[in-house]
């Protein structure tokens, strides 16, 4: 039993071994997402991020002891009414004033706020002249609120690019593509049947999340729902062209799952869906716009959470479908039936 | 004849390989054509280039004179060796999607009856047997009605009465004005079903004609066959010997009961002697050296 296992084991080994694609793929995703996440990340992660509501660019410590606080990024922001949006949509955790009379803000349905505002608070003991509490004005959004785009989004992602990146895979592998070559099938048509399945498919499975989602936990929905429905399906269709691409000429499940993680992760991490970006450097917030989920994320909650019309998201709609137009050109170009 | 299809040249080649070596071929209209050689030979990879999957080193191919293109995709049915369906889909779903692929659409109802589908149209793919998942193939394979049908060696790994069954069925597809090109290494099947034959070996095409032509042309007469444990040393030193296979020495004659009487001395036991026609396997023995089934 022993032999035919260890028989088997070796085989295995061998397949993925000499595999060398997917063999460098599987060593270098490790090591690409560790130096990408330390760029984009910066060193220490900061547990907080607090704006600093002034005129200044550079945030200058002296002026209060919570400022000197250890895992606490500062961000000095300089349009108040921007500020407390972000406090309210989580993409800040606190926002300070130390102005004459010194103020701070928080989103009372926040933990990260909360335990921001501990932190201030012990700080401000030192401090000669007391912090003032200010409530923000209109209703507070909930973390649910804000993190439910970010997750149905993230479903999204999954299920267009890996939904569609190894079933090609897999078609191509099993002849199947081979067979559709000897119609009069083209690469285009076949790739445009499969980017309107899968999103046909996930656009579907998407509203009737999100329908449960919000009658159950009562989710802020600001805007229109068609608005909202259009940056599903401009956002599916992105996403899916993007799982045509990587798997466009690969012929091995396993590089094609590298392939696909390599560009997964960084989305997701970049694109917003957990936490907001706002401490990022310039240069990683302008990386996170190559994309799709940022965009789908950015309008998704401009619609849900701030009633953004269509005029509003249209710089996001226009950015996803030329996107998609890109990918699916360049789809169409590289597509390969056959396995050589 | 109105040829069909004719391949001039063809050569394809793979780092350190030369998997096809300059083939070329015509194939007139309402004829079975066959590809015949070993595994290996590069009858696939000659075929696929002519389908249009693999792309040539050089060469060329015309349909109804002119360079295979829409036309000829519109019009070919092609049964692959190894084509995998898709998943979850029943017969029926699987021949209907390939159909709405054509312009050209033969009769959904008459596909069925002549593939014998009909009690498996609600089966999933993935539920058929050998001989009826070739007779889905076949159906994929007819569903633009096509005027030119490649089957690359469709009966591989059937049963002997699948095996006939599906003669029959390639029979009556040729009945209605069809033209196929056919692969394979089954001598019996070409022997059968194909009025043209070219025989490849490495990637070359080393004879062509009728089978009936090619073996008249290489043999006056029939076959004797004896196992060499019923010989004499003597009868082992003759000079007319074809071949020598599996313990049996084969003789080419002319004059059956004179080569008998000569040969009756020298065989211990004249109970184990066999006389045959010869056939396309002798033929592709004695050109090659080596057997067709390898």
């Amino acid at each position: 039993m022993f032999g035919r296992i260890y028989a088997i084991f070796q085989g295995r080994n061998r397949e993925f071994l000499r595999d060398r694609a997917s063999f460098a793929w599987n060593m270098l995703l490790p090591v690409v997402l560790i130096f990408g996440l330390s760029f984009a990340l910066g060193g220490d992660r900061n547990a907080y991020t607090v704006g600093v509501l002034q005129d200044s660019d550079l945030i200058e410590t002296d002026k209060h002891p919570f400022l000197d606080t250890r895992y606490v990024l500062f961000v000095p922001t300089h349009d108040k009414d921007d500020a407390l949006r972000k406090v309210s949509r989580h993409q800040l955790d606190l926002l300070v004033e130390f102005g004459d009379v010194p103020r701070y803000w928080v989103n009372p349905d926040s933990s990260k706020g909360y335990f921001a505002e501990l932190a201030l608070l012990q700080s401000d003991a030192q401090a000669t002249v007391t912090i003032e509490k200010e409530r923000i004005t209109g209703a507070a959004i909930r973390y649910a609120d804000w993190v439910l785009p970010g997750i149905l989004g993230m479903n999204m992602m999954f299920s267009c690019m890996f939904g569609v990146g190894y079933v090609v895979v897999r078609y191509r592998k099993n002849g199947f593509l081979k067979r559709l070559r000897a119609t009069p099938l083209t690469a285009f048509e076949f790739i445009s049947a499969q980017v309107a399945s899968r999103m046909v498919l996930i656009t579907c499975i998407t509203v009737i999340v999100f329908t449960a989602t919000h009658i159950i936990l009562d989710t802020r929905m600001e805007g229109s729902y068609f608005t909202l429905f259009l940056v599903a399906v401009v956002g599916a269709i992105s996403m899916v062209s993007l799982g045509l691409i990587i798997s466009a000429r690969v012929t091995s499940e396993e590089l094609a799952g590298g392939l696909l993680n390599m560009v997964n992760w960084p989305m997701m991490l970049l694109s917003g869906v957990w936490f907001s970006l706002e401490g990022a450097g310039p240069f990683v917030q302008n990386l996170a716009k190559i994309f799709p989920l940022t965009h789908v994320l950015n309008a998704a909650r401009s619609v849900m959470l701030d009633g953004a019309a269509l005029a509003d998201v249209a710089p996001n709609l226009v950015a996803l479908t030329a996107l998609s137009a890109i990918f699916i050109g360049i789809g169409a170009k590289v597509f390969r039936w056959g396995q050589y | 004849m109105t040829t069909v299809l004719e391949a001039r040249d063809l050569v394809k080649q793979y780092p350190g390989v030369t998997a096809v070596d300059g083939v070329s071929f015509s194939v007139a209209e309402g004829i079975c054509f066959g590809l015949l050689g070993p595994n290996g030979a590069g009858k696939t990879t000659t075929v696929e280039i002519i389908e249009g999957v693999i792309s040539a080193t050089s060469g060329a191919v015309y349909y109804y004179g002119e360079p295979a293109g829409t036309r000829f995709r519109q019009e070919a049915g092609i049964q692959f060796q190894n084509t995998a369906l898709q998943d979850f889909l029943t017969v029926r779903e699987t021949i209907q999607m390939f159909r709405a692929l054509y312009d050209r659409k033969a009769d959904l109802d008459h596909i069925v009856e002549q593939c014998s589908l009909g009690d498996l149209l609600d089966r999933d793919n993935r539920k058929l047997s050998g001989g009826q998942r070739q007779r889905l193939l076949l159906a994929v394979a007819l569903v633009n009605h096509p005027r030119l049908i490649f089957l690359d060696e469709p009966t591989t790994g059937l049963d002997p009465q699948a095996r006939r069954n599906f003669w029959d069925l390639v029979q009556s597809i040729r009945a209605e004005g069809a033209s196929i090109v056919l692969t394979t290494h089954y001598m019996d099947e070409a022997q059968v079903l194909c009025d043209d034959i070219a025989i490849m070996d490495a990637g070359k095409i080393i004879t062509q004609g009728s089978p009936n032509e090619l073996l008249r042309r290489r043999y006056q007469g029939l076959i004797i066959e004896l196992p060499i444990s019923d010989l004499t040393d003597e009868l082992r030193q003759i000079e007319h010997t074809v071949h020598e296979n599996l313990g049996i020495i084969e003789v080419v004659t002319s004059d059956v009961s004179s080569s008998l009487q000569q040969l009756s001395p020298h065989v211990r036991n004249l109970n184990h002697i066999k006389i045959r026609q010869p056939n396309l396997e002798d033929l592709f023995l004695d050109l090659t050296g080596h057997s067709l089934r390898t």
